[in-house]
């Protein structure tokens, strides 16, 4: 979806007023913590994967998530993931408490199961038959494809022409992984896009970036 | 059917975006939201707080910059290290167990004076979890996101960083689930450092590509 | 203080909501009015007659006033379409918020309609002020790529061999629509026709009809 979240080379969003490296603190509030604890170790109702999670904060809307910090966006997704996949009620979200007598679960993760986890968790890599259509080296242009739902193509380097850097082998597809559509995975590339072909003759003429790019995304050039 | 079709069905959800008028039902103070989040998610039994303490933990005393500092330093004094590093970054990582959740396919990149690496995830904010730890929330906003693609070299004024104009940056956009670690330049005058002084050079900045390595 | 440093935006990042400004807009609209007036930079009775002049005189009626002539008048609809601003001249409703204007009109095989997507350019001088939906991001963001699915929900759907035109209002021309006069309208006087023209139908996004009208 044409998104806020798609960010890459809007202006006008500020200076990044990075803390200094070592000052900062790992959280900026305790809530920061218990956020991220609860998506690491919570659980999502079925079909949610990373990339519906993703999905999911991409439909938030726009002013709250320009408004609203990291793990923050984590809160309001995990809401909406618990409405979406009929875990919670509206009248449950609102009050912040499960309804009186309604079921609970006896599955959730373990404080022994994080360790595990941590090692083991999000291994996306996936055995292809196909090879793949194009080679390292290879000029490739990005198809002009605009979904209303969930993809990983930003807009900055749709409808360009660059050449592919690596090839990753076979990985989950989200355009189809996020709607509950299958894993479909598909030949991974890195494409490097120099800074003239994204943004025209006043640009860095050495610069470059790099996107990791689906084969669907991608056709001769 | 042409390639197109086969690929991309348009998915749009519109029930899905709709859940979000949630968000007006639910506490206006972050902290109140999270809480209730958990209170929430504990009484259904989707969460055990024990389990949000252990992840916690994890982050807080296990898992930071310090593990990939040690895999820059053992690259800076072992060449076939290195080498085996940046030919097959997932491969090397997965032989010392340093893989892990949010960085189990992974490509390490190394600065010259020629080249200059920087990574950033535009779209969200993916992040070499297993060898940095987490983000710093700079790396999580919007200006850093937005601009690091379009003026790479004003984002680096910013962190104090000026490179030659010949030097070629470039900026590795994580869109899939590799994640991307930034090898830098060894500090002149660090030859006579052992691996230990040598890791305790490296800044977590300098492996996003933000700083650089110096001995002071 | 640069232009980029908005006051609302000076101190930046999550969490620090610092704002020099009242946050209830009524309070901070009154701040405005009274430091321009305290300055000398503003007449507090030019803002009430540009008020008067919206409420009263300025509006949709002067749109609807052209349509009507045009659909009564061929030479005078040629001239409307070829230079809008000679014949609209004579109607006195050009000004400072309609100096350059362009009238397309719909026919069977075009339906033309008309957006701002970067701010909120409107004719101003021909339909008065710009509805709020005109002004918001749904509309901005939407009416170029689904224009099909915005007209839905404005309840016009158009046969799918109709061409839809959207004119983005990106320079100092404005646009009016001239829609089809409906059917059923043949018998009527130039004052009946202009009560059917609604100001929509003049953006574009809705349909003349005479039962509507009746209706009302």
């Amino acid at each position: 979806m044409n998104g806020i979240h798609d960010l890459g080379g809007m202006h006008g969003m500020g200076p990044i007023a990075p803390e200094k490296e070592g000052e900062e603190p790992l959280w900026h509030a305790p809530w920061e913590a218990r956020m991220f604890g609860m998506r690491r170790g919570g659980t999502l109702p079925p079909g949610y994967n990373i990339d519906r999670w993703r999905h999911v904060r991409e439909l938030i809307p726009p002013d709250l998530y320009l408004q609203r910090s990291y793990y923050d966006h984590w809160c309001m997704s995990y809401f909406a993931a618990l409405l979406d996949g009929g875990w919670a009620t509206e009248e449950e979200i609102a009050s912040g408490h499960a309804a009186p007598g309604s079921a609970k679960r006896n599955d959730a993760m373990r404080p022994d199961q994080v360790g595990q986890a941590q090692k083991t968790g999000g291994r996306f890599a996936r055995a292809l038959d196909t090879p793949p259509l194009f080679a390292i080296g290879q000029r490739v242009r990005t198809r002009n494809i605009n979904p209303t739902g969930h993809t990983r193509l930003p807009r900055y380097v749709r409808g360009k022409v660059g050449i592919v850097q690596l090839h990753h082998g076979g990985h989950v597809f989200p355009d189809s992984n996020a709607h509950k559509a299958g894993e479909a995975p598909q030949h991974l590339y890195t494409v490097a896009f120099p800074f003239r072909e994204l943004w025209g003759p006043d640009a860095s003429a050495v610069d470059e970036a790099c996107a990791d790019l689906w084969e669907s995304y991608l056709e001769p050039a | 059917m042409s390639p197109h079709d086969h690929h991309h069905h348009d998915h749009g959800e519109p029930g899905l975006g709709e859940h979000h008028h949630i968000h007006s039902k639910l506490p206006s103070d972050p902290a109140l939201r999270v809480k209730a989040l958990e209170s929430l998610l504990t009484e259904k039994g989707l969460v055990d707080p024990a389990t949000i303490d252990a992840w916690v933990e994890t982050y807080e005393s296990k898992i930071g910059p310090r593990i990939g500092a040690r895999v820059v330093a053992r690259a800076w004094v072992d060449s076939e290290f290195k080498r085996r590093l940046l030919a097959d970054a997932t491969k090397t990582l997965d032989e010392i167990d340093l893989l892990g959740n949010q960085g189990q396919h992974m490509v390490a990149v190394e600065n010259t004076p020629q080249l200059h690496n920087m990574v950033v995830c535009t779209l969200c904010s993916c992040y070499p979890l297993p060898l940095l730890g987490l983000p710093p929330s700079w790396y999580k906003s919007a200006p850093y996101r937005s601009r690091v693609v379009i003026d790479p070299r004003g984002v680096l004024k910013e962190f104090g960083v000026e490179l030659p104009a010949e030097t070629k940056i470039r900026v590795w956009d994580s869109t899939a689930e590799v994640r991307y670690l930034v090898v830098p330049q060894r500090p002149n005058g660090s030859d006579g450092m052992s691996e230990e002084q040598l890791a305790a050079l490296v800044t977590r900045d300098s492996m996003i590509g933000t700083g650089l390595v110096s001995l002071t | 203080m640069s232009l980029q440093e908005h006051p609302h935006h000076h101190a930046h990042g999550a969490g620090h909501g610092h704002s020099l400004v009242p946050s209830d807009p009524a309070l901070r609209t009154k701040a405005l009015e009274s430091l321009l007036t305290e300055k000398g930079l503003v007449d507090p009775a030019a803002i009430d007659a540009w008020i008067d002049a919206y409420e009263r005189r300025i509006g949709p009626r002067r749109g609807a006033a052209i349509v009507a002539r045009a659909w009564v008048d061929a030479d005078f609809k040629r001239r409307l379409l070829q230079d809008a601003n000679a014949a609209i001249a004579p109607f006195g409703f050009l000004g400072r918020e309609a100096q350059h204007v362009v009238v397309l009109e719909n026919t069977a095989a075009i339906h033309n309609m008309i957006v701002c997507t970067l701010c909120s350019c409107y004719p101003w001088g021909l339909l008065g002020l710009p509805p709020r939906w005109y002004k918001a991001a749904p509309y901005r963001a939407r009416a170029v790529i689904d224009p099909r699915g915005v007209l839905r929900e404005f309840g016009l759907e158009l046969d799918e061999a109709t061409e839809v035109r959207v004119w983005d209002s990106t320079a100092e021309i404005r646009y009016m629509v001239l829609p089809q006069r409906p059917e059923g309208s043949e018998h009527m006087t130039e004052e009946q026709l202009a009560e059917l023209v609604t100001r929509d139908s003049m953006i574009g996004v809705a349909q003349v009809q005479v039962a509507k009208a009746a209706a009302r």
